[in-house]
Order: structure tokens, then C-alpha cells, then sequence
């Protein structure tokens, strides 16, 4: 039994414990360019570019419309598809978990937004990846929407600008999503037999299936300065080769050198270098 | 390996038979012979169309399944091989040429692996770098001047993952045959004779009909890549090669091929010329459906065949 006892209740904290220390978190950011740290508002005015450093960091798929689509005004197709999980695939946890908790975290319902809208004056189809949506990884959802975005441009008779973010093609539907490369590439054929412009620009990361087919077929391919861009990753590549990759393997500036891209165009100028370029294939 | 010991207990049924038949001389009444030799077959039959996929995927891999030059040997007469991609190299992974096929001029083009370490070496394990598909886009091209069918022949793990398929746009050259073979003006044949890698297979795996031999696999990942990312594991595999759903019946079923090519019992190794046959059956076949239609007919219908594929999602409004 103790000696003696507390009359009242215990000190109470005058400030609940939650409110004790300052806030910061979600204010700032730390550039993995840089390392500086970047007051977030103003990596939000800057279209996720590092105002110190000019870091391209990843743009959410609505940004991106809003970036390149006149009055961020935009009509989205087909944005109620979602997979039917074919292949009912489970690893460690369910697919279809998987696609729940990405579609409750984006508000989206796959990983890629397709959408009709103004560039500059101009109607274009425009379609934009979400790397946040299962690591913006093209199945049969992603396939299928690109392919109608295709089909709508050459109804309408008007450009395509497709922007890539992706780790490739979606594993969890296993051959359906390796099939997509060759629907998707079939309805670009159509497109260039049409005689409309598809400009490709690849943002980082764009890597396997998706470079392998539609990314790496555009009348231009433009990249964002920095983006990693290839067919194996650099993981599978070191593994196989077993030594490291040297710096800048892979990266936009390294395909530019290489042929493979037509210019690395900074996210600020890229909308007007667009307009620019469908204004010689079309005026 | 759990397969081994399966088969080798089937083929000690047929040998108990057969002592059987020995010491009982014609007490064991030919009706009673027959029916036992009969239920052993049937056991045996069960036993090929039931192998697990990790299973078919071994057998896929088999060091002595027919390789793309195995087949010409059978198929073709007066072959003719035909090399480089007239920019940089000529890729070993990849062989083509033209050659008769039961009459008919066509071009054949396929991956090839090799037999021992050096060939192996040599072809790379049937990876093939860029300029093996710009190769083959070469030859099929040449193939559509002169009107003449294309027949490929599907063998690989994948496209080659080193750093000088990468500076040399491996993935360049895979989107370029895809959309190219879309539109090449012939029928284009294809057959999957052992692995169908990923976007490595696919590259010479657009076309008019898409066949798999009885062991064959096709995925958009090995299992054990699969095995790796996913579980973290590469020791999965097994699996991995389950969900991925890769044997030909699953992807018959999901209307990604369109024809199962039977295999001599056991795997097309243990008869090479009865897997050839079977597979030059089909391509005949199919050769003969294909030349009754006109160009714009057989391009409609090629584009057709891959926009229907993955009709696997829900429209939720």
C-alpha cells in the first residue's frame, strides 16, 4: 500500500499531445535531386518541378490534363471501366484488394485517364497515365481505353498525345495484359495509316510493356528531362549482367544521345512545344 | 523431379504388363491383355492433360525439345537462311529464311536456342537483341513483296535484358514489329513452340493465327521473374506459374490462341519428327483458310483477332 495518495486528478497538459509540436509534415519536401528542401506550395505552382533544381518529380494524371489542356477543361472517356480480375490472381494478397485500395486512394478507376480536349486551340485526344494506380501498369483496362482513345481520334480526325508513366504491363493479368501491346501498336497502325499526328511523351519511369509498344511508336517521341525510359529495368539488367549501371543509364538524355527520342523537353515548356509541333504537321 | 518418378511408374506398369504377359504365358487371355494395356494408356493420357503448369512449363524448357532449325529440317525443303537487320548485326537468336513448305514458298522465322554451352552461348539462350526483331521485320517484309505467307516459330525466355539491347532501343524494335505486323499484306502463321516470353515472344508473334504446341507457355513474365517481384521469392515459381494461368488450355479458354497442337507422348522431345508433323498440319491447314480471303479481309480480321482480346472489365455506369 502506498505511503501517501493524490488528492486530484493528475496534471493535465494544458495543450492536448497532438497539438504539441509544430506541424510540418505535409508542408515540405525534400528534392532526391537537390536535397533541398522545397516548401510544397511551391512544388504545387511549379507542376511538381524543383524550382531549385528543376527536378522533374511524377505528375498526377489530372495535373498533367490540367497542364496541357486549355482552361484545365476536359471530357473523360470511358472512365468507368474497371477489371474483372480474369485470372482471379492472388499472390500475397489479392488482386482484387489491390484495385480496391487503389481505386479508394486515387478515385480512379484504372491507371490511365483518356480525355478529349482543347491544346492551344486545337481538339485533341490526350490521355494520361497514373504511375500511383497499381504502378501505372497497362491490363486490359489500360489497353482497352488507349485503343478507343486511338479509334475516337481517328473518328474525330484529330491528334493523339499520349503520356506515359508505367512500369509496363500488368502482371496480375498475366497474357491478357502482354496481348494489349499488340491491340494497342494494331490501332497506332490504323492512326499512322490515317495520317493524324500521335505525339508520345515519356515521363519517368517508362519501362517494359508499355515502352514496348505505344510509348516508343509516336510520330514524335518526346521525353521529360531526367525520365527513366527502357524495356528491361535497371534491376533486371544489373542482375543479369551482375555489375551496376552507370549513372544516367537509361535516363532521357541517354536515349536522346542513342536515337531514340526526338528532344527532352522540360515539363514548363512542353505544352507549348506541342502546340508548336501540331501546328507544322497540321496548319 | 516429382514428374520424373510419376512417369517413370507409368512406364513401369507397361513393363510389369508385359512380365505379366511373360510368365503366365496364354493363361492371361488376350481380352484381359488388352484391357490392361488399355487403362494404362488412358492412365498415361490423364496423366499428360493433367501436369501441373509448373510441370508444362518444364517441359516448355526442355533441353531437347525441336528447336526453330529442327523444324525447317522437317518442314522446309530447299531452306535458305538469311541474316543481318542491314544496321548493325546479325542477332544468332533469331533465324529466318526462305525455304518450301509442302509446296508452297514461304518465309520461316523463329528464335533458336542452342544445344550445349556453346551454342547456347552462341545464340544467346534464344534472347534476342534488337537487331534480331529488325531482322525479322526485314524478312518479313521481303516476305510481303513477294506475296509470300510468313510462318514464325515462338521459343524464348524474352528479349534480351543487357545494356546493349537497352542503348540499341530493344524496346524501339519490339513496339515497331507490333505495329508493323499489323499491317504486313500476307497471311502471318504463328506457332508457339516452347516459351513464349513476354514482349520478347510477342514480337514475332502477331498474326493471322496463333498456335501452341501441347507444352508450350506463354506469359507476360517467366514464373520465377513473376515469383521475384510479387512474392519477393524466386522460389514461388512454381506458383507464380500457376496464377499467371500461361498453359494453352487457359489461354485457349481466355480466346488469346486459337489452336492447341498435340505433342507425341511424353513431349515433343522424345519424337521431334512427330511434333513436326503436328505442327505443319496445322500451319497447312490454316494456310488453306487464310488464302481463300483478300488483303483487306485478312488485315480486318488480324485487327479484329487482337481488339476482342481482354474484353475483361466492367463498365460500371
Amino acid at each position: 500500500m502506498a505511503w501517501f495518495k493524490r488528492d486530484k486528478d493528475s496534471i493535465q497538459s494544458p495543450v492536448p499531445p497532438e497539438e504539441r509540436r509544430v506541424r510540418t509534415e505535409g508542408m515540405w519536401d525534400k528534392c532526391p535531386a537537390c536535397r533541398k528542401i522545397i516548401w510544397r506550395k511551391d512544388l504545387e505552382s511549379n507542376w511538381q518541378v524543383c524550382p531549385k533544381c528543376e527536378h522533374h518529380f511524377k505528375l498526377g494524371s489530372a495535373k498533367r490534363l490540367e497542364l496541357l489542356l486549355d482552361d484545365a477543361r476536359w471530357t473523360e472517356h470511358d472512365s468507368e471501366l474497371t477489371s474483372s480480375d480474369p485470372l482471379h490472381f492472388t499472390d500475397t494478397r489479392p488482386y482484387k484488394q489491390r484495385l480496391r485500395e487503389a481505386r479508394q486512394k486515387l478515385g480512379m478507376n484504372d491507371a490511365i485517364v483518356t480525355a478529349e480536349g482543347v491544346l492551344s486551340g486545337r481538339q485533341v485526344i490526350c490521355c494520361a497515365m497514373e504511375f500511383g494506380f497499381i504502378g501505372g501498369s497497362m491490363g486490359a483496362v489500360v489497353g482497352e481505353k488507349v485503343t478507343r482513345a486511338i479509334e475516337l481520334a481517328i473518328a474525330r480526325r484529330c491528334p493523339l498525345i499520349i503520356v506515359s508513366c508505367s512500369g509496363g504491363a500488368r502482371m496480375m493479368e498475366g497474357t491478357i495484359s502482354l496481348m494489349q501491346l499488340a491491340k494497342v501498336s494494331g490501332a497506332l497502325a490504323r492512326l499512322d495509316a490515317a495520317g493524324l499526328p500521335y505525339i508520345s511523351v515519356l515521363t519517368d519511369p517508362t519501362t517494359g510493356g508499355v515502352t514496348a509498344s505505344y510509348a516508343m511508336l509516336g510520330d514524335l517521341n518526346i521525353a521529360e528531362p531526367g525520365a527513366l525510359i527502357g524495356f528491361a529495368g535497371p534491376r533486371v539488367i544489373e542482375q543479369t549482367i551482375r555489375q551496376k549501371l552507370p549513372d544516367g543509364f537509361q535516363r532521357a538524355e541517354f536515349l536522346l544521345q542513342h536515337g531514340f527520342l526526338d528532344a527532352v523537353v522540360p515539363r514548363p515548356q512542353l505544352k507549348n512545344y506541342i502546340a508548336s509541333s501540331l501546328e507544322f504537321f497540321l496548319a | 523431379m516429382d514428374m520424373d518418378h510419376q512417369k517413370r511408374a507409368l512406364d513401369n506398369l507397361e513393363q510389369d504388363v508385359e512380365q505379366l504377359r511373360k510368365a503366365t504365358g496364354d493363361a492371361l487371355s488376350r481380352t484381359d491383355l488388352e484391357r490392361l494395356r488399355g487403362d494404362i494408356a488412358q492412365l498415361k493420357r490423364e496423366f499428360y492433360d493433367n501436369i501441373s503448369p509448373w510441370q508444362r512449363t518444364q517441359l516448355a524448357r526442355h533441353p531437347g525439345r525441336p528447336y526453330t532449325l529442327d523444324y525447317v529440317q522437317h518442314l522446309l525443303t530447299s531452306f535458305h537462311e538469311l541474316s543481318g537487320d542491314r544496321s548493325f548485326a546479325d542477332d544468332p537468336a533469331i533465324v529466318g529464311g526462305f525455304g518450301w513448305f509442302r509446296g508452297r514458298p514461304v518465309m520461316l522465322i523463329g528464335h533458336q536456342k542452342g544445344r550445349d554451352t556453346k551454342q547456347r552461348l552462341a545464340r544467346n539462350f534464344g534472347q534476342a537483341k534488337p537487331e534480331g526483331y529488325r531482322k525479322a521485320l526485314r524478312l518479313m517484309s521481303l516476305a510481303a513483296k513477294f506475296r509470300r505467307p510468313i510462318l514464325t516459330l515462338v521459343d524464348t525466355p524474352g528479349a534480351y535484358p543487357g545494356m546493349d539491347a537497352e542503348e540499341r532501343g530493344q524496346a524501339e524494335a519490339i513496339a515497331r514489329n507490333l505495329r508493323e505486323m499489323m499491317r504486313l499484306p500476307v497471311p502471318i502463321l504463328v506457332t508457339i513452340t516452347g516459351e513464349g516470353g513476354s514482349g520478347g515472344a510477342l514480337a514475332i508473334a502477331v498474326g493471322d493465327r496463333v498456335h501452341m504446341l501441347e507444352n508450350s507457355i506463354y506469359s507476360v513474365i517467366s514464373p520465377e521473374g513473376c515469383a521475384s517481384i510479387m512474392w519477393r521469392d524466386a522460389t514461388k515459381a512454381e506458383l507464380a506459374a500457376g496464377a499467371l494461368r500461361i498453359t494453352p488450355h487457359d489461354l485457349e479458354n481466355m480466346g488469346l490462341i486459337d489452336r492447341i497442337v498435340p505433342e507425341p507422348e511424353g513431349g515433343a522431345h522424345l519424337d521431334p519428327a512427330a511434333a513436326a508433323q503436328a505442327v505443319g498440319d496445322a500451319l497447312e491447314r490454316a494456310l488453306a483458310e487464310l488464302g481463300a480471303l483478300s488483303v483487306a479481309d485478312l488485315l480486318e480480321r488480324r485487327y479484329q483477332k487482337f481488339r476482342r482480346m481482354g474484353q475483361f472489365f466492367a463498365d460500371l455506369a
